[in-house]
């Protein structure tokens, strides 16, 4: 999935006697250096890149995947409903509003920054729609996009305040975290808790369940299938171009694996009642954002105000607007999992948004694999971290372990998820790679 | 150096509250020369590139491009002309990789998409025609060393196909053979056709790739000197303002005896 990053050239590749042949060089340049240590071909190949790979920090999403191996297994001897088609159906559902708040916070992160308001301002987004929707009567719809216009105005202040009038994003956010929660009681007035019927658009996005086995089925081929095609497309491109090119074994590994993941989770949910549409939604919103992030030159703008500031701004990127924008996205995310979280409890109440949601989506973002240091990370890492995160409380839930265990647990695994960030950008950087 | 100057400035003054940083500057640059600029700390060198570069537009004097006056007000009209600054800091985004970098602000598209794959393409064509060696296009600016992140700093100047370079102390944190790789460059710019203002405190390397040297003391040109008509010790004296010294009348000395006996100079 993140694979188009960190590709590798290969010696002599097809780009190399391309130049030597327009240009009468006085001597032949190689394209590539010698000293470059470059993948051998095959699968020994790969062996010998992931070892590389490995001791230089470059982890990528390694960790976590065998955090959710490890999680499952433990859970899956302990008690065997943990493991069964409804309880991992149930998760894949639960996951939704937290993962969608962390991909905001991851945003925020590429940036080198934090966003501490995301718990208050999804509990105020909620409360607007279920206030202006069932208390006022206003078109379900349009209270759904005043709720998301609210979290997109919360977010865009925030940035004013960062990147306009220069506050640390860390005590502009610690201040709307207070300031969002007064607002959010202040909008539920007197009652404290509005319930949301579950005819609701808020509720029936969380709830639908495509109970069709076609339609995981055929989710799982689509985006299966779009993955190969453009992955084909991609390297016949660059073939073309004569620059190095992902060989075709190595596209259908990767197809292969994908198919995997995607047809095992599609059995799983047809097991029990199907794919749940929040599900669907969440990975099309990844997918969407991925593109984003990675192909499009705002995307590469926020990599860049990431990485280097000064030299953002010397390539003439508005680094306010960067700031400002990604603010903006971090608050319409937490209004979309604030709704999303309405809808799976089906109320907005005082105690919405609270609690360790906070803690729980930062940890989310940061165990799935983004750097807290700016610069480094994808949207993946949402779905992956919310993954692990929803694995401990569901497993916990399931054995009937008290909160306050629960607490201290999560509590570690965020300390071990930053433990391991640190510890990867350090020897990152002594290989070069940071 | 036949036709007229690319670039040429004259008269040019800024002041800063009560400090004069340049006064009466004048400065031509022609296409496919090297020029230095020298001087000691304060001389008024980073105000003059700063002048050139729109970062502290001068109070008075005239800017001429091409031969007709321009006025560049911010970085960007610089650009525009056709002036790429290299500044020392180089400004690099360590997380991107080298075609990230090399195009950033100038991003490729396709169907609004970034098109990496003829960024790509004309990234390995810019740095094979600049003889540049970089292990792999695709690796994070992180993992090069000095030298090679000044060429690809030098190298990102050049995408948007400029007709002057300033560059500012390109190899002042640079080792031996990291500094024989940027002066190559610097070579392989001239070659290209160029104009390039090269701004550096290392002597040596002044005189390895300049053809001319202008030197600047106290805010004011104080000597254009051919390169291959001076010495270092003559450059050196016009930085320090030690024109008139003992050492300079003995090489002068000398010289004319040399030149009187017929010998030829070395």
């Amino acid at each position: 999935m993140r694979g188009a990053r960190d590709r590798d050239d290969r010696p002599g590749g097809p780009g190399t006697g391309d130049a030597a042949a327009q240009e009468p060089a006085p001597e032949s340049v190689p394209a590539v250096d010698s000293r470059l240590i470059v993948r051998e071909e095959g699968f020994r190949g790969y062996a010998g890149e992931f070892r590389r790979k490995l001791r230089s920090g470059e982890l990528g999403s390694l960790p976590v995947v065998i955090a959710v191996v490890v999680i499952w297994t433990v859970f899956g001897s302990l008690d065997s409903a943990f493991l069964s088609a409804q309880n991992l159906s149930d998760l894949s559902q639960q996951i939704v509003g937290t993962g969608m708040i962390a991909v905001g916070i991851v945003f925020v992160l590429l940036l080198g920054e934090i966003d501490l308001s995301v718990g208050s301002v999804s509990g105020l987004c909620a409360a607007i729609f279920a206030v202006l929707n069932v208390i006022n009567g206003m078109n379900e719809w349009l209270a759904l996009l005043v709720a998301l216009a609210g979290g997109a105005a919360v977010g865009l202040l925030h940035g004013f305040f960062f990147a306009k009038v220069g506050v640390p994003a860390f005590v502009v956010t610690l201040a709307g975290n207070l300031a969002w929660n007064g607002l959010m009681l202040q909008v539920l007035g007197t009652s404290g808790t509005v319930n949301i019927p579950g005819d609701s658009i808020v509720s029936e996005l969380y709830s639908t369940v495509f109970e069709s086995p076609v339609a995981a089925y055929a989710a799982a081929a689509v985006g299966v299938g779009l993955f190969l095609l453009a992955s084909l497309l991609d390297a016949r491109r660059r073939r073309a171009a004569r620059v190095p090119y992902r060989p075709i074994a190595e596209i259908v590994l990767r197809t292969v694996v994908l198919a995997a993941i995607a047809f095992a989770a599609a059995v799983v949910l047809n097991r029990y009642q199907g794919l749940p549409l929040a599900l669907l939604i969440f990975l099309l919103v990844l997918v969407v954002l991925d593109f984003v992030l990675r192909r499009t030159g705002y995307g590469r703008r926020i990599f860049a105000v990431g990485g280097n500031i000064e030299g953002a701004r010397r390539a003439g990127i508005s680094v306010a607007f960067v700031r400002m924008s990604v603010f903006t996205i971090s608050g319409t995310m937490a209004a979309v999992g604030g709704l999303f979280l309405a809808g799976q409890i089906q109320s907005a109440s005082q105690t919405s948004g609270g609690g360790n949601l906070l803690m729980n989506v930062i940890a989310a973002a940061v165990i799935g694999g983004t750097s807290l240091f700016g610069g480094r990370g994808t949207v993946w890492s949402a779905l992956l971290g919310a993954l692990v995160i929803g694995s401990i409380q569901s497993g916990m839930n399931i054995m009937g372990v008290s909160n306050a265990v629960q607490f201290m647990i999560t509590g570690a695994v965020l300390l071990a998820a930053v433990v391991v960030d640190s510890l990867s950008r350090r020897s990152q950087k002594a290989a070069g790679r940071a | 150096m036949t036709d007229a100057p690319v670039l040429s400035l004259r008269g040019v003054s800024k002041r800063f509250g009560a400090v004069q940083a340049l006064s009466d500057f004048e400065l031509e640059v022609h296409a496919g020369e090297v020029v230095a600029l020298v001087g000691d700390n304060g001389a008024g060198k980073s105000t003059a590139v700063k002048a050139i570069a729109g970062v502290n537009p001068p109070d008075d004097g005239v800017i001429e491009w091409q031969g007709r006056p321009v006025s560049i007000n911010r970085p960007h009209d610089a650009q525009n002309l056709g002036i790429a600054t290299v500044y020392q800091d180089l400004a690099l985004c360590d997380n991107l990789d080298v075609v990230g970098n090399l195009f950033l602000g100038r991003e490729l598209r396709r169907f609004g998409v970034l098109d990496e794959v003829r960024m790509e393409q004309r990234s390995r064509e810019l740095l094979d025609t600049l003889s540049i060696r970089i292990p792999s296009v695709r690796i994070p600016v992180a993992s090069l060393s000095g030298g090679q992140r000044q060429t690809v700093a030098i190298a990102r100047s050049l995408i948007g196909e400029p007709r002057i370079v300033i560059l500012d102390e390109p190899t002042a944190a640079l080792g031996v053979e990291q500094t024989a790789e940027v002066l190559d460059l610097v070579e392989r710019l001239r070659e290209h056709g160029l104009g390039t203002i090269l701004i550096s405190h290392n002597m040596v390397d002044v005189m390895a790739v300049a053809d001319r040297i202008a030197v600047l003391r106290l805010g004011r040109n104080n000597g254009f000197f051919d390169k291959r008509a001076t010495t270092t010790e003559e450059i050196i004296s016009a930085i320090t303002g030690a024109t008139d010294s003992a050492v300079t009348r003995r090489q002068a000395r000398k010289r004319e005896q040399r030149e009187a006996s017929g010998e030829e100079t070395p």
